[in-house]
């Protein structure tokens, strides 16, 4: 097999190279990260004060985990390294508790994030000549601008499709040749299952490859979607904190996801102890970028379990590549791509009076698609007994669920004391879907 | 005023039974009642002899209930008598927000209790009109 490369001097780079290459690039992060408040304290405590004081990669484990928490309370300019002037693009994401958090880009910041798309897109073996139909959500969630960016680099013909609105998926799919998709693994399901009520063989499609990512997804579903579309599907990984995608992607072996190295340094840790573990041991994924400006981000904990897998990939890149992500260490949801805390659902819930404490977030499978239901109880001391004040109570939570966790979710009233009671809130979220 | 008993119930087996137990209990006649469906939940409304006590009774049991006022217009149990009640609304502008009835003597008399929003309003509009509204202890003398 022939592989492309889009940069074949750093995706093969060996590894003692790869590593001078990562601590020049440490180092020059950490000056970054000296010009935010949140870093400055914790790295003078460390006793690091310029860039210099970082001597080697084993450095790095004398500085401190960064977690979700950190990037909430240094919300919204704690982390910010350039000046704003500097800064042509933001993407927030919701934290645990509905308080969001930043990433600034510089214009050299998106430049890199796009070569990192660059590469994953053309180690999959696509090329200009694809016509590339990017299903994903755009807008603050970086799920659809990430792509974006890298295929026009590629110089791939664009279809910024979002997500949502099957027919219409399928039409431009049909209309436009689209050959290669980015797309959920229940989304992709969805669709096929969706091809022939609205009357379109897969002879009258062009596609060919599929970037699926934003959920976790088994080797099985993998094989389902290849299966049903007569397709490649490649397995694509990424968080908003890193970018977005491009973090992880396979090529077109389709053995693990390739990690840009270059771009981040990749631990695995204990998630306990946190302790660094060995490659092939499973634990939590910990980042740090290496060439962003605006926001540096020193040894974030993913909440990602994962492991990487050892050996060398046919393909020649260096770039050590990470399994499927086996789990959380929180109680993230997953919903449709998007994550969402049971915490943030709670929140909303708790404004309203007229419901009890108890609720449950139901999560179940429709048409391939994940439905969330929310059901609450009424609080009998305020109810009124009125029908239209009911259905109205209904309305107004789910707008604000919506607004909240940007999913558009079904809101079920109660019996007060008929939903179980539960200790933990994990406990409260009732998930029937079947794994992917 | 003649009172309804409005109650909350999940739309799953047994909870019918379960209201009808603790009216039972307490020695409650059901005059009639309707129930609203609304999927995972529904709303029973109740005409009772004793409606204070029922709801007392209900919500004991945690049910989540209200008393709500209602218009209980006596009609005649008779073709034309339902038509003549409802030119009234009709020539009135009246908004019915749920109304049912039930028979009191065939042939003779009729209940028809109707939910509006104002109803001192539209208690005066339909006895001008010359129809009798039944205060709560002439509800249950019939
Ligand atoms: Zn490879």
């Amino acid at each position: 097999m022939e592989i492309a490369y889009w940069n074949k001097e750093i995706e093969t780079i060996d590894r003692d190279s790869l590593k001078h290459l990562q601590l020049k690039y440490l180092k020059e992060t950490i000056g970054y990260a000296l010009r935010t408040s949140l870093y400055k304290k914790r790295l003078q405590k460390a006793g690091i004060t310029s860039p210099d004081d970082i001597k080697s990669l084993d450095d790095l484990k004398r500085i401190p985990f960064t977690t979700k928490d950190d990037l909430r309370e240094s919300y919204p300019r704690g982390l910010l390294a350039v000046d704003i002037g500097d800064v042509i693009r933001i993407h927030t994401s919701s934290g645990t508790t509905g308080t969001p958090t930043v990433i600034y880009h510089t214009q050299q910041d998106l430049n890199n994030w796009t070569e990192l798309l660059a590469r994953c897109i053309i180690a999959t073996g696509a090329t200009r000549n694809d016509v590339f139909q990017n299903m994903m959500s755009y807008g603050l969630f970086t799920g659809g601008l990430g792509l974006h960016y890298g295929a026009e680099a590629v110089g791939m013909m664009v279809i910024p499709a979002g997500g949502g609105n099957t027919r219409r998926q399928i039409k431009l799919m049909k209309d436009f040749r689209t050959s290669v998709i980015h797309i959920t693994p229940s989304y992709a399901l969805h669709i096929a299952s969706k091809l022939e009520e609205f009357g379109v063989s897969l002879n009258e499609l062009a596609l060919r490859k599929a970037y699926l990512g934003a959920e976790p997804y088994s080797e099985n579903t993998r094989r389902k979607i290849e299966d049903l579309l007569r397709i490649d599907v490649y397995n694509s990984y990424g968080l908003s904190e890193m970018n977005g995608p491009g973090v992880s992607f396979e090529c077109v072996y389709k053995c693990g996801m390739h990690t840009w190295e270059d771009n981040y340094i990749l631990e695995v840790i204990d998630p306990k102890s946190g302790e660094n573990l060995d490659d092939g041991e499973e634990g939590e994924l910990v980042f740090t970028t290496l060439r962003r400006q605006a926001t540096p981000l020193l040894r974030y904990r993913s909440r990602d379990l994962a492991y990487i897998l050892p050996g060398d990939c046919e393909c020649k890149r260096t770039h050590r590549r990470l399994s499927r992500i086996t789990g959380r260490t929180d109680d993230m949801l997953i919903i449709n791509g998007v994550n969402v805390f049971p915490s943030q659902i709670e929140e909303v819930i708790m404004q309203f009076p007229e419901v009890g404490h108890n609720y449950q977030i139901y999560i179940d499978k429709q048409e391939n698609l994940d439905k969330l239901i929310v059901k609450v109880e009424i609080y009998s001391k305020l109810f009124t007994g009125d029908l239209a004040e009911l259905e109205a109570l209904k309305r107004r939570i789910k707008d604000e669920l919506r607004a909240s966790i940007v999913i558009n979710p079904t809101v079920e009233l109660h019996e007060p004391g008929s939903l179980p009671v539960f200790e933990g809130k994990a406990q409260r979220v009732v998930d029937k879907r079947p794994a992917l | 005023m003649a009172k309804q008993v409005n109650v909350f119930l999940d739309n799953r087996p047994g909870r019918l039974k379960s209201v009808a137990e603790v009216l039972a209990q307490n020695n409650i006649n059901v005059r009639t009642m309707t129930l609203n469906d609304r999927g995972e939940y529904g709303l029973m409304k109740l005409i009772v002899d004793k409606p204070e006590k029922a709801y007392l009774a209900l919500s004991e049991k945690h049910f989540a209930c209200a008393l709500k006022d209602i218009l209980a217009i006596l009609v005649e149990d008779k073709p034309g008598s339902f038509f003549k009640i409802a030119t009234v609304f009709f020539k009135h502008n009246i908004n019915i927000l749920d109304a049912y009835g039930y028979v009191v003597e065939s042939g003779k008399e009729a209940v028809l209790c109707i939910e509006v929003k104002d109803i001192p309003k539209i208690k005066e509009i339909v006895e001008k009109e010359g129809f009798k509204i039944l205060e709560e202890d002439q509800l249950h003398e019939l």
